[in-house]
């Protein structure tokens, strides 16, 4: 085991596999220079793999990821960069009529071995066009896998089986995790500002080699009797904070996190509320027609009798500070939710 | 053109230029947060277009929407304080920066790149509609014009006949890829492509871009369909403050030390990688600034340009005091 930092691991993960497979490629912007500030002591892959496989694109989100559909069908790999999650909304097509078709249209002959790896996530003011979450919108559409890590270990791990997994994955870097992220688009090398970040998300222990983590599997971070709290991402380590407090409270919480939003792991789901029978969902995507609701609807599905509450993001996400935290899912926030499922 | 009008666009730029370094002072003290596209290098460009707006035009700017704002009249107080994040904002602290609305302007913003060129011929295909003899203006970069969005506003706003200002940025850099890397053909033929009449010009020369706009703007209200500018300029500040290539370039043990660290990989990426760091900084020339070029033309009164400095130096000054106590509570707005 080695200690390595969120991005750091997302990246390591990339490079083994490039290392392993020619066909994995990457395309995007600046993914020349991205991660310079971060470079020592190792290069980024531009230097270490040239820019035959890491190719740098104008800014055409709808051109360079439609064709890296084309390209996957081909026989590559590749792993495409849109910066923020927000301009996936500018690339839309591409993934909707098209990454996420091809294998049903071609009767389950045709595969689209595609990463589509973006920055998601708010927390240091950059407002609603370029914090968004996104993951519950996608994964409304049948044939994309959903990859949301919350730490290290685990951003390795699922980077690499979203590279070798012949469907197409959409793979979610919270800013707040990714130093280099929060470093260009937050602090911009300032000391003058600071940020809620997650300690165990930003830096941890890794395996010296990366192996596949299988997309749909749950992680359970604390087990408890009382309530179960579900998320992803940020929301993990927000959660895991409101479980502690809440523990002073003499209220029991087990904490999930999913890793990924498509495919849900519904046995992993199902074996914690049968146990608690109280469920609160921290999302900081939308809270409407979301994660948070078809949670509620699977388990329902399933013939489960439980509480039940969530607390996610409602709104667009406003650009003061002051109002951003009040709109993103915060600890105060999920133990008052826990707190009043609890006692219904 | 009368001389009267050169000074009064180097006023224009000004205090579009010193509102600007109060924002950055406020931005490094951590006051505003997130990024912070500066519009530092693109001065005369935006003055040579905005002055020649009348009520009634419409605006749809890019990430870069300081400038515009500041010299279409909008208060500068109001900008500060949507900056502050404040409630009293232009925006109600909900938009920042990125974000920059005036309904009364028709002044429109976006962070997405090359959607500027779809919201202008929107607005321009309203003002038609309603026969107002009016214009709009889409200001982006020259990375927008490898945007679908953008390409297909301007084919749109030709065969329509709609009166639309395209107006390119041209810094040479798509945030920090180097544009022509990316990029076929020469931008001017692909507005050429579309019918679409096209200038290029020097747009650290205020009085240069101020003449193709007014003659493009003569056409516009002649409805003779829309038109299209390619500006050369060089931000000051590179894509946005604490710009990593920059700050390489500031600190030039950095690079050493990054050079030294690398060497095992020697080759053709990392060459281009270390030119990238070098070209960025051979842009930030003082020949370059709008700013200085305009003051080396009008260099002959130099006791007028002086005066003018203190003048703007001092309504930014109070333009900062009055919205910090806003800030504060310590005023009411009114």
């Amino acid at each position: 085991m080695t200690k390595m930092g969120f991005a750091q691991a997302i990246v390591s993960a990339i490079e083994q596999a490039m290392a392993e497979d020619e066909n994995v490629i990457i395309m995007g912007e600046d993914v020349h220079v991205l991660r310079i500030p971060k470079l020592l002591p190792k290069p980024n892959l531009f230097i270490r793999f040239g820019k035959e496989r890491v190719k740098y694109t104008p800014i055409s989100e709808s051109g360079f990821v439609g064709a890296a559909v084309t390209a996957a069908m081909a026989g590559l790999r590749p792993i495409v960069e849109v910066l923020f999650a927000d301009f996936l909304g500018v690339t839309m097509d591409a993934i909707l009529n098209h990454a996420a078709k091809i294998s049903f249209f071609s009767g389950n002959k045709w595969n689209v071995p595609l990463v589509i790896r973006t920055a998601c996530g708010g927390g240091y003011g950059d407002a609603g066009q370029h914090e968004q979450s996104l993951w519950g919108w996608l994964a409304h559409i049948p044939g994309l896998s959903i990859v949301v890590p919350s730490n290290p270990a685990d951003a390795g791990g699922l980077m690499l089986s979203s590279i070798y997994e012949d469907n197409p994955v959409i793979y979610f870097e919270h800013k707040m995790l990714a130093d280099y992220w929060l470093d260009y688009m937050g602090s911009g090398g300032r000391t003058t500002v600071s940020f809620d970040v997650p300690e165990k998300g930003l830096e941890g222990e890794v395996p010296d080699k990366w192996e596949s983590i299988p997309l749909g599997k749950l992680n359970k971070i604390k087990g408890g009797n009382d309530i179960t709290l579900i998320s992803v991402g940020v929301g993990v380590h927000r959660s895991i904070e409101a479980a502690n407090i809440l523990e002073e409270k003499g209220i029991s919480a087990e904490v999930l996190d999913l890793r990924c939003v498509a495919p849900l792991d519904i046995e992993g789901l199902k074996k914690s509320v049968s146990k608690t029978e109280a469920v609160l969902i921290v999302d900081e995507d939308y809270k409407n027609f979301g994660l948070s609701g078809e949670i509620c609807a699977i388990l329902l599905e399933e013939g489960l009798s439980f509480k039940y509450g969530r607390v996610c993001t409602e709104n667009t996400i406003p650009y003061s500070r002051e109002l951003e935290d009040q709109a993103l899912p915060n600890t105060k926030r999920i133990i008052d939710k826990a707190v009043n499922i609890v006692k219904k | 053109m009368v001389e009267a009008e050169v000074w009064q666009l180097y006023r224009d730029m000004l205090r579009s230029r010193l509102f600007e370094e109060a924002v950055t002072d406020l931005w490094e003290k951590g006051k505003i947060s997130g990024e912070l596209h500066l519009g530092t290098g693109e001065e005369a460009i935006i003055a040579g277009v905005v002055s020649q707006l009348e009520e009634g035009d419409a605006m749809a700017v890019d990430h870069r929407g300081t400038p515009p704002f500041i010299m279409r009249g909008i208060d500068p107080v109001l900008i500060l304080l949507e900056f502050l994040g404040h409630s009293k904002g232009l925006c109600a602290g909900k938009g920042g920066h990125m974000h920059l609305f005036s309904k009364e302007h028709l002044a429109a913003s976006s962070g997405i790149v090359g959607s500027s060129g779809p919201a202008a011929t929107g607005f321009a295909l309203a003002l038609k509609y309603q026969k107002q003899k009016k214009i709009a203006v889409a200001f982006f970069g020259e990375g927008a014009m490898n945007q679908g969005m953008m390409l297909e506003s301007m084919n749109l706003a030709s065969v329509w006949n709609l009166p639309v200002l395209f107006v390119c940025k041209d810094n040479d850099w798509a945030v920090s890829t180097v544009t022509n890397n990316v990029t076929g053909g020469k931008l001017i033929d692909r507005a050429k492509g579309f019918g679409i009449e096209g200038y290029e010009v020097d747009g650290t020369d205020v009085e240069a871009v101020w003449k193709v706009v007014n003659e493009a703007i003569s056409k516009l209200r002649n409805n003779d369909g829309p038109q299209f500018i390619h500006a050369h300029c060089v931000h000051m500040e590179g894509h946005f403050l604490g710009d990593p290539l920059l700050r390489y370039h500031r600190n030039p043990t950095m690079l050493v030390e990054a050079a030294d660290s690398l060497k095992q990989y020697a080759g053709e990426s990392l060459d281009e990688v270390f030119l990238l760091l070098r070209k960025i900084g051979g842009q930030l020339k003082k020949k370059f600034d709008p700013l200085v070029v305009t003051q080396k033309k009008l260099k002959d009164n130099a006791e007028r340009l002086k005066q003018i400095e203190e003048e703007v130096t001092k309504e930014i000054e109070q333009v900062v005091y009055k919205t910090l106590e806003i800030f504060k509570g310590g005023v009411k707005d009114d």
